[in-house]
Order: C-alpha cells, then sequence, then structure tokens
C-alpha cells in the first residue's frame, strides 16, 4: 500500500519546528528516521495530514559530551551510537544495544528521538536509557521541560510527549570509576524485533559493595520498566550467584502482557533469564 | 493538500531533477518515474530489504523514505553497478553461485554485499550473515548468496591485482 496525501513541512531550523508543530498541532506527526513511521503511514495505520520533517535541523544532530554527561540530539543515528568512540567511552552499554537494533540499513536511518518517541515496549534503547538514568529534553515553543525517562513512558506506543512538543536531546550520566553493566536480548532472528531484553547498570565501590543499581527490562510489560524490587535486593546482596538469581526472579512479577508473539508467562521467564544473563554480565567485569 | 515539491536527484552518476508528490515513496520515484526497475519492492514495510539502495553511499530502505527527503541526495541503484557495460565483479559472483534463483531479493543483496565488502574485502561467513541478515529470500536460497558473496571477493581481490602495476 501507499501513504495517503500529506502536506510537507522541512523546517531548518529548531524554532521553525517548534513553529510548525504549535501551528498543525494533533494534526502533525514528526518525521526523523522514519523507519517506524513510514511503515505505519504505509499500511495506512497512520494518516497524519502534516508530517513536519526534522531531519535537516543541524542543532538537531549534536552528540557531545558535557558537564559529565552524555547529550545525544534528537537526530543522533542508531549507526552513530554503535560507532562513535565517544559513546563506547562514555556509555557502552548504548553502542552495545544499538548494535541490536534491526539491519544496518535501519540504523543508518532511525533515530534515538525517534525510537524513544515511537515507545515499543520492546525497543532497545528505551531499555537500555531507563537503566542509564536519562533525561529527555522536550521543547515546544511554550517552552522547555525535562522529563526522567521513567516518567515519559505511558503505556505501549505512547508516551508523555504533547502534540506541540519535540523531544530534542537526551541527556545521559557518563560512566564513572566502578561502573559495571549488562545487556542481553532475545530475538527469534538475527536482527529481528526483540521479544524481550534486559538491562542492567551497576556501581560498585571499592570494596565491591553495591552502592547503586538501576534494572530495566523490556518486552515483558506493556511498557519498558525499572524493577526496584531487584535493584533493592541487589544493594543488599550485591553481584554474588544468590543476588543475582534473586534480582533476577523479580522479573516474573511483571504486570500481564500478551501479544500474538508470546504469552505473558513466557515473557515472564524470558525477561527472568535476559535479566540473569545481564546481571551476570555486570559481575563479570562490565560486558 | 495535493502539492508537488521540486527536487534534485544524482542517481547512479546522472542529475534528474523532478516534481513530486510528498507521499512518494523513494523507491516508486526511482522505479517508476525514473525508470531503475532494479529497485524491488517486496513488503513496504522495512522488512525485506528488497528495496536496498545506497544513500550519500550508505546503505537505506527506500521504500521508507519519503522522496522528497533525498533531494540533493546521490543514490546508488543496482543499475550503477554496471554503468560501464560490463558486469560488476559481485554481480559476475552472483551468476557463477547461483546466488539469484528467483531474483527478486537479488539487487538488495547485491548492494548490502557491495557495501559490506567495501568496509570488509575479506568478510567471514559469520560476517556476511550479519550484513545480510536484513535481507530476505523467498526462494531460501541462503547457502548460494552466502557463497556467491566469498566468491565476489575473491573476484574483487582478483581484479585490485590486475589494475595494480
Amino acid at each position: 500500500m501507499k501513504p495517503a496525501p500529506f502536506r510537507y513541512v522541512r523546517p531548518q531550523t529548531r524554532e521553525e519546528g517548534l513553529e510548525a508543530l504549535a501551528r498543525y498541532g494533533e494534526d502533525a506527526k514528526v518525521l526523523a528516521g522514519g523507519q517506524s513511521l513510514v511503515p505505519l503511514m504505509n499500511l495506512r495505520l497512520a494518516r497524519p495530514k502534516v508530517l513536519v520533517d526534522i531531519n535537516r535541523i543541524p542543532a538537531l544532530g549534536i552528540l557531545e559530551r558535557r558537564d559529565g554527561e552524555l547529550v545525544l540530539g534528537a537526530l543522533v543515528r542508531h549507526r552513530q551510537l554503535e560507532g562513535d568512540p565517544r559513546v563506547w567511552e562514555a556509555c557502552p552499554i548504548l553502542s552495545r544495544a544499538a548494535a541490536c537494533i534491526g539491519y544496518p540499513a535501519i540504523r543508518n536511518r532511525g533515530t534515538v528521538g525517534g525510537s524513544l518517541a515511537h515507545a515499543d515496549p520492546a525497543a532497545e534503547l528505551g531499555c537500555v536509557l531507563l537503566a542509564t538514568g536519562a533525561v529527555v529534553v522536550l521543547e515546544s515553543s511554550r517552552g522547555r521541560r525535562e522529563v526522567r525517562i521513567e516518567d515519559l513512558f505511558v503505556g505501549p506506543y505512547t508516551t508523555c510527549i504533547r502534540p506541540d512538543e519535540l523531544l530534542v536531546e537526551v541527556r545521559i550520566p557518563a560512566w564513572r570509576e566502578g561502573t559495571r553493566w549488562g545487556f542481553a536480548e532475545f530475538t527469534r532472528h538475527e536482527g529481528g524485533f526483540a521479544l524481550a531484553l534486559a538491562a542492567c547498570v551497576v556501581h560498585l565501590d571499592g570494596e565491591g559493595k553495591v552502592t547503586s543499581a538501576r534494572v530495566a527490562v523490556g518486552g515483558v510489560s506493556p511498557l519498558p520498566v525499572r524493577l526496584p524490587e531487584a535493584e533493592k535486593s541487589l544493594r543488599g546482596a550485591g553481584l554474588s550467584k544468590e543476588g543475582i538469581a534473586q534480582a533476577a526472579a523479580c522479573a516474573l512479577s511483571l504486570e500481564d502482557y500478551d501479544d500474538v508473539h508470546a504469552p505473558a508467562w513466557h515473557r515472564r521467564q524470558l525477561g527472568r533469564w535476559l535479566l540473569l544473563q545481564a546481571l551476570q554480565q555486570a559481575a563479570g567485569g562490565g560486558s | 493538500m495535493r502539492d508537488r515539491i521540486s527536487i534534485a536527484l544524482q542517481v547512479n552518476g546522472k542529475p534528474y531533477r523532478l516534481e513530486v508528490e510528498p507521499r512518494r515513496l523513494l523507491a516508486d520515484v526511482l522505479r517508476r518515474d525514473l525508470g531503475f526497475t532494479g529497485v524491488h519492492l517486496g513488503c513496504e514495510h522495512g522488512v525485506c530489504g528488497a528495496c536496498t539502495v545506497l544513500l550519500d553511499g550508505e546503505l537505506v530502505r527506500s521504500c521508507l523514505m519519503f522522496a522528497v527527503q533525498a533531494d540533493g541526495c546521490e543514490i546508488l541503484t543496482v543499475e550503477g553497478l554496471n554503468a560501464s557495460g560490463d558486469l560488476h565483479p559481485i554481480q559476475r559472483a552472483f551468476i557463477e553461485e547461483f546466488g539469484f534463483q528467483c531474483g527478486f531479493c537479488t539487487p538488495g543483496m547485491i548492494l548490502a554485499a557491495y557495501r559490506l565488502l567495501q568496509e570488509r574485502p575479506r568478510p567471514s561467513a559469520e560476517e556476511i550473515r550479519r550484513a545480510l541478515a536484513g535481507n530476505l529470500c523467498r526462494c531460501t536460497g541462503y547457502a548460494d548468496i552466502l557463497r556467491s558473496v566469498q566468491r565476489a571477493a575473491v573476484l574483487l581481490a582478483e581484479a585490485e591485482e590486475t589494475r595494480a602495476p
């Protein structure tokens, strides 16, 4: 099938982009990499009246280290995350996860902002950014607000981004001494959509004690979630064999999520198994 | 609503200027408006890879882009590989190793292989599998396709040697 007709707007600056969104509001959709939106339009599951193509706004393509943070503009492509040495250095779990998104042709176009705004429950970036404690910056012609990544997702394919708002950048705390991480996902074939995935970022003090832990699972619930129970148990028991098993078991109590691909019980078991793998990677010293 | 936008494309080394409706997919503009029928459309939602082309040197799905987005860009389709009249070594390799079968996925496979071999002239079997994982062959001729890419690496290396003094 082919997309229904739409009006095409191509702003050259952030201000022009925000003006367009303010003007067209709910009639408009932002077009970034298009790797999720264009399939929906080709199938006519989405029929936006106006497309605001942000690809020619240079300010949205930034990738930099700033005040102990890694700052990613909305237009940073998955291929950049996968290969840029600054990302590997500041937040390696992000590069590792980006390499699992679709295929090279998809990663060349798909963007950080697009993936987050699409809010697929099993998307790699949403889950991994939950584990890193990222902050998302949203702008509109009314002003600017910062949202914690856990507040961005409100349901499957649903975020708190308002129709006139643009996700402009993501800020991620850069790695510090003693940071350990792990990432694991299950797909039915190379590059395919993940059925479930798990990510963890754990900080250890000089004696190997867990000082903080962030654990996230995707594809098991209707939206990617943190597991506060698992984090709490890791802070008590550490990255011992028992500690890991206890934390991973927390995935079994997640909310029901069934779809055509797998029943809820299967997703929860997968979540536990993947979390176990991710935590074992972290215990092993990194990845 | 049915406004048309003027765009400029460089396809296989030649410049084109045309007016398109914004909803026209890049794949359809290449195929129908410009006649590059080597751009195949299978699924139209980014799964099959038959519509793969190179956009400014990088692989993209031409069914997941509007032609207006490619305004000012350089595109390579499978037709651009043998612009000189001779078959490209990768095309020869696909014939020698029977990597085409029905031929529908072949242009996408060849362009994905082309990009892989630019980056890694001697890829391992695993690297070839990973690079081509996003291209589906409905004849399931994957073993022959894998051999074709391995053969292509040899032919390209030989071509490189004969060119050297």
